[in-house]
């Protein structure tokens, strides 16, 4: 066992963990904060997408020993009230369906607006290519990230 | 229909802030006290003798409670259920967990509780199985000759069981016709994908003798019968709850070993019990989609009228018998005439047993299949009569003035207009332009193909008597609380498609209520009444009317109620601005909330009336809805790789009136791109000792979004009478219009090479041969 120390949504946790769990189990079940998703077992569908240390990961390919002392971002912590600007994007243009793969895909949304603020849709579309969505056929994702990178100019704000 | 403050308008959905913001309610997401877990050992053969099976090691690992297998528990538990939807349908017995023998790579063999999931899997290694293999059966065709293994010694062949619909005379068809085109046509296995794997969560209180599962399930009512029949228990102590479900696109509708299995351990070890699947195990042991060769037989006159459609279709069902795996292909069978009139109809179908997972409802379930038949047959025509592929649809298209239309299959298509769609969508796509530029293209050596799919479907399943165990309806109750909010309590379970707002959006119309104030509640059998799930593109249609006709009675009742508050005739009082006011006389009005103040105070209530303001009803349809629309696909491939690229994409839908346009068009977004998927990219692969290849999303290729184009999408509306909402339903029509018109697209871009017909999944590789090969192959041969 490992005793790991863990930010995630600037708060911290501390906890004895086997040296083999996953980071996303550890979110889960330990931080019991369930919106990260597990939708497979090899890095392919990005459910479990989050930000760590700032950077993009799939926390299924991830040990939680690998964590220890780093600072998370998962869906939960995107706004402490209300909604990110990017999740109101998805709502306004539905940019979900079941929303299983939503979390994964609005934090993907966020890092790729963080670096490209005005991405083309071919860029949209491109970054998107880890985040597996069965459901919306992609169209009104791409519409809300747009959507999203439009009112975040206007409004001045690129924020994570 | 009720007056539309939001109905038919672009309301954002009520589902979405939770799920936005992380905080959905799916099953892996319950966390109960005390939970242990569950995991399956599946098998690693295809075809196996299992001769020994010790557990003891794994029983001596610390953490691990309990371990069950076939033969202890065949007695404790009944087995999975099947339809008997054919008259000859051979039933294998499915237990929960395999007796003696496997006959497909995944099979649960053994079931391990224990304290965490990680040793779960962990005692599963230490299981012992001793297996026998046997020979395997994998190819159908070769299952039904005489000399193959079979699966069932007690049934001699593989043969599982057959139909045969004939309409017309065939043979005067066939006989009279200038031409004849013919095809094999193979439709192959695909994996549903779902996002959120299967996962079931159980925990049993001994003193209430209640048992709750949770469960990733499209049918909850169903499971629950299911549950109480496999555990040999009362329905009235079980509650079956399907929050939030991660998509599912049929193959959550079925009843898995894993749903008898964790309730019965939950009871067992008076413990709450889950198990979530991992995506291998989704892969290898939840159903399987499509999976039917068609030889397919158009007889025609030189100008391109059909006389005559012959199908033989051969299904790989698989190893067992889902709950729908027999009955889906019957849905190919009365759907494949398709959009056309023609003089006579034979269908031939045989399904077979073969050591795979089994197949059951894919998004379309039956019906994709049938529009594949035809449509691939009408193009196969249009080039030998060397027409346009629309001029050929169009002239054997049911005219506007037929509906309701009888078919060749028995079925009464309730309205239609497939030229005004077809021709909606020729304009979209600027289908003479296109053609233009595809002739230049062609002279500059540039490889690209115009694909056409005409389609028509069943939905709003459906009415009872069309199923053998009956069901087709759907229930709704709609209570006004004192204070006013509105509840909907539905029968349906939607799992994606966004109900709680399009019933939501029904019932605030009908009863002139903010749409905030209106809450929906699925997926528990404790609150809603008794019902069917969503499935079969039914939900608006049949369960979003069992909402209105709820509305519409407790609107009566308030009605009635103002009428005696304003001691005036009800005939006299209208509905205005949240106001219940005499007709002769605006200045006499009660409101909303004094009628429901009176409804629960009942001291001034009418005579006979009772107190409280809800209603239930179910709505069992008459017929089914049939939705119709034009796909229309445009193509470019890579002369170096093969490649294609969807350059353009038009989809025009008829799906009836529509409750929320927003919803309409992400459905159909959402089923193009899975009939893309099967089109392209998607085959269940297995290898020739039964392994399936395909058993990780690294190797099944599911679309993503570079690989996906920009939808064009319209639609016309031609509303059914089947319900009083008008709504046909849309959930399918989308992958059932889009794999057709993608096929179209790339044999048009490879005519010039002779290619009449490709087998799918069209990837890179196959299309780079025939480019290298540069031979051609012309008649109407398939390349394989
Ligand atoms: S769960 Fe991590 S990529 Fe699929
Ligand atoms: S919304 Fe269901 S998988 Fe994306």
């Amino acid at each position: 066992m490992h005793r790991i120390k863990v930010t995630i949504n600037g708060k911290e946790y501390e906890q004895e963990v086997e040296p083999r769990l996953l980071l996303v189990h550890f979110i889960r079940e330990k931080a019991r904060l369930t919106g990260t998703h597990v939708g497979c077992d090899t890095g392919n569908c990005g459910a479990c997408t989050i930000l760590f240390n700032g950077k993009l990961i799939k926390s299924c390919l991830t040990l939680a020993v690998q964590a220890n002392h780093a600072q998370i971002t998962t869906i939960e912590g995107l706004a402490a009230n209300g909604l990110h600007p990017v999740q109101d994007a998805f709502l306004e243009k539905f940019g979900l369906q079941c929303g299983y793969c939503t979390p994964g895909m609005i934090l993907n949304a966020c890092y790729l607006l963080q670096s490209n603020p005005q991405p083309s849709e071919a860029e949209i579309r491109e970054a998107l290519e880890g985040n597996l969505c069965m459901c919306t056929g992609y169209q009104h994702i791409i519409d809300a990230i747009r959507y999203a990178a439009e009112r975040m100019k206007q409004s001045g704000t690129v924020q994570l | 229909m009720p007056p539309a403050k939001y109905t038919g308008r672009k309301v954002l959905r009520k589902e979405d802030p939770r799920l936005l913001t992380g905080k959905g309610q799916f099953v892996d997401d319950m966390h109960l006290p005390n939970t242990a877990h569950m995991a399956l050992l599946r098998s690693p053969h295809a075809h196996a003798i299992i001769r020994t099976l010790d557990a003891s090691r794994a029983r001596a690992l610390d953490g691990v409670l309990e371990i069950l297998t076939g033969p202890e528990i065949r007695d404790k538990l009944n087995m999975l259920p099947s339809a008997a939807a054919l008259p000859d349908l051979r039933i294998p017995d499915h237990y929960v967990l395999a007796v003696n023998r496997v006959r497909y790579s995944g099979e649960p063999v053994a079931a391990v509780v224990a304290e965490t999931p990680y040793i779960a899997r962990d005692a599963l290694d230490l299981i012992d199985v001793d297996y026998v293999p046997l020979p395997v059966v994998l190819d159908p065709e070769k299952a039904l000759e005489k000399d193959s293994p079979v699966i069932y010694e007690e049934w001699k062949s593989n043969l599982a069981g057959t139909m045969q619909l004939v309409s017309g005379d065939i043979e005067a068809a066939f006989r009279k016709a200038d031409r004849v085109v013919k095809g094999r046509l193979l439709n192959q296995r695909v994996i549903p994908v779902a996002m959120e794997p299967r996962a079931v969560q159980a925990s049993y209180q001994p003193g209430e003798k209640m048992l709750t599962v949770w469960s990733t399930t499209q049918i909850p009512h169903t499971l629950r019968s299911e549950i109480a029949r496999l555990l040999k228990i009362a329905d009235n102590r079980i509650r079956v709850l399907a929050l939030d479900v991660g998509g599912a696109f049929g193959s959550k509708l079925n009843v898995y070993p894993e749903e008898g299995l964790v309730p019965y351990l939950a009871m067992r070890l008076e413990r709450p019990v889950k198990w979530v699947e991992t995506r291998r195990e989704n892969m290898l042991a939840t159903i399987h989609g499509r999976d039917q060769i068609n030889y397919v037989e158009l007889a025609l006159t030189n100008d391109g009228r059909i006389l005559g459609l012959r199908v033989r279709v051969i299904v790989d069902v698989g190893a067992y018998l889902q709950m729908l795996t027999a009955l889906i292909p019957t849905l190919t069978a009365i759907m494949s005439p398709g959009c056309y009139k023609m003089l006579a109809f034979s269908f031939e179908m045989k399904e077979v047993f073969t050591n795979k997972m089994a197949t059951d409802a894919y998004r379309g379930a039956g019906r994709p299949e049938a529009t594949f038949l035809v449509e691939r047959a009408m193009d196969l025509a249009a080039a030998e009569l060397k027409m346009d592929p629309a001029e050929i649809r169009r002239r054997n298209f049911i005219k506007p003035a037929s509906f309701p239309y009888t078919t060749r299959t028995g079925l009464i298509y309730d309205s239609g207009n497939y030229d005004k769609a077809l021709k909606k969508a020729l304009d979209l796509a600027g289908y003479t332009q296109l053609r233009r530029k595809q002739a230049q293209l062609r002279k500059q050596g540039k490889i690209m193909g115009i694909g056409l799919a005409t389609y028509v479907e069943i939905c709003a399943m459906g009415p009872a008597r069309a199923f053998a165990a009956g069901g087709g309806w759907e229930s709704a109750a709609v209570r006004v609380e004192p204070s006013g909010k509105v509840t909907v309590l539905s029968g349906a379970s939607p799992h994606g498609q966004g109900e709680e707002t399009t019933f939501a959006q029904i019932t605030a119309d009908e009863l002139s209520v903010p749409f905030d104030d209106v809450a929906v509640i699925h997926g528990d059998t404790q609150a809603v009444p008794h019902g069917i799930g969503t499935f079969g593109s039914r939900t608006t249609a049949v369960g979003g009317t069992a909402v209105y006709m709820s509305a519409q009675k407790v609107k009566k009742k308030m009605t009635e109620l103002a009428a005696h508050l304003l001691e005036i005739n009800p005939k006299n009082v209208v509905w205005r601005d949240g106001k219940i006011v005499a007709k002769t006389n605006p200045k006499k009005f009660t409101t909303f909330q004094e009628v429901v103040r009176a409804a629960y105070s009942a001291k001034n209530l009418p005579p006979g009336m009772e107190p409280g303001l809800d209603a239930t009803s179910y709505f069992s349809p008459q017929n089914f809805t049939f939705p119709f629309g034009t796909h229309i696909c445009v193509v470019e491939i890579d002369p170096e790789t093969g490649e294609v690229a969807i350059v353009k994409y038009v989809a025009v839908d008829d799906c009836g009136r529509v409750i929320n346009p927003m919803m309409v068009e992400g459905q159909v977004h959402g089923g193009i791109a899975q009939g893309i998927g099967q089109a392209l990219y998607e085959e269940a692969v297995y290898n020739e000792d039964g392994q399936l290849l395909t058993g990780e999303l690294m190797d099944y290729v599911v679309p993503k979004a570079d690989q996906l184009p920009t939808y064009i999408l319209d639609r016309t509306e031609t509303p059914t009478t089947v319900n009083p909402l008008g709504v046909k339903g849309v959930g399918e029509a989308g992958t059932i219009g889009s794999t057709p018109a993608v096929v179209s697209a790339v044999v048009d871009a490879l005519a010039p090479y002779g290619v009449r017909n490709l087998d799918m999944p069209l990837k890179p590789e196959k299309i780079w041969r025939i480019l290298r090969a540069k031979t051609s192959h012309r008649g109407t041969g398939t390349q394989r």
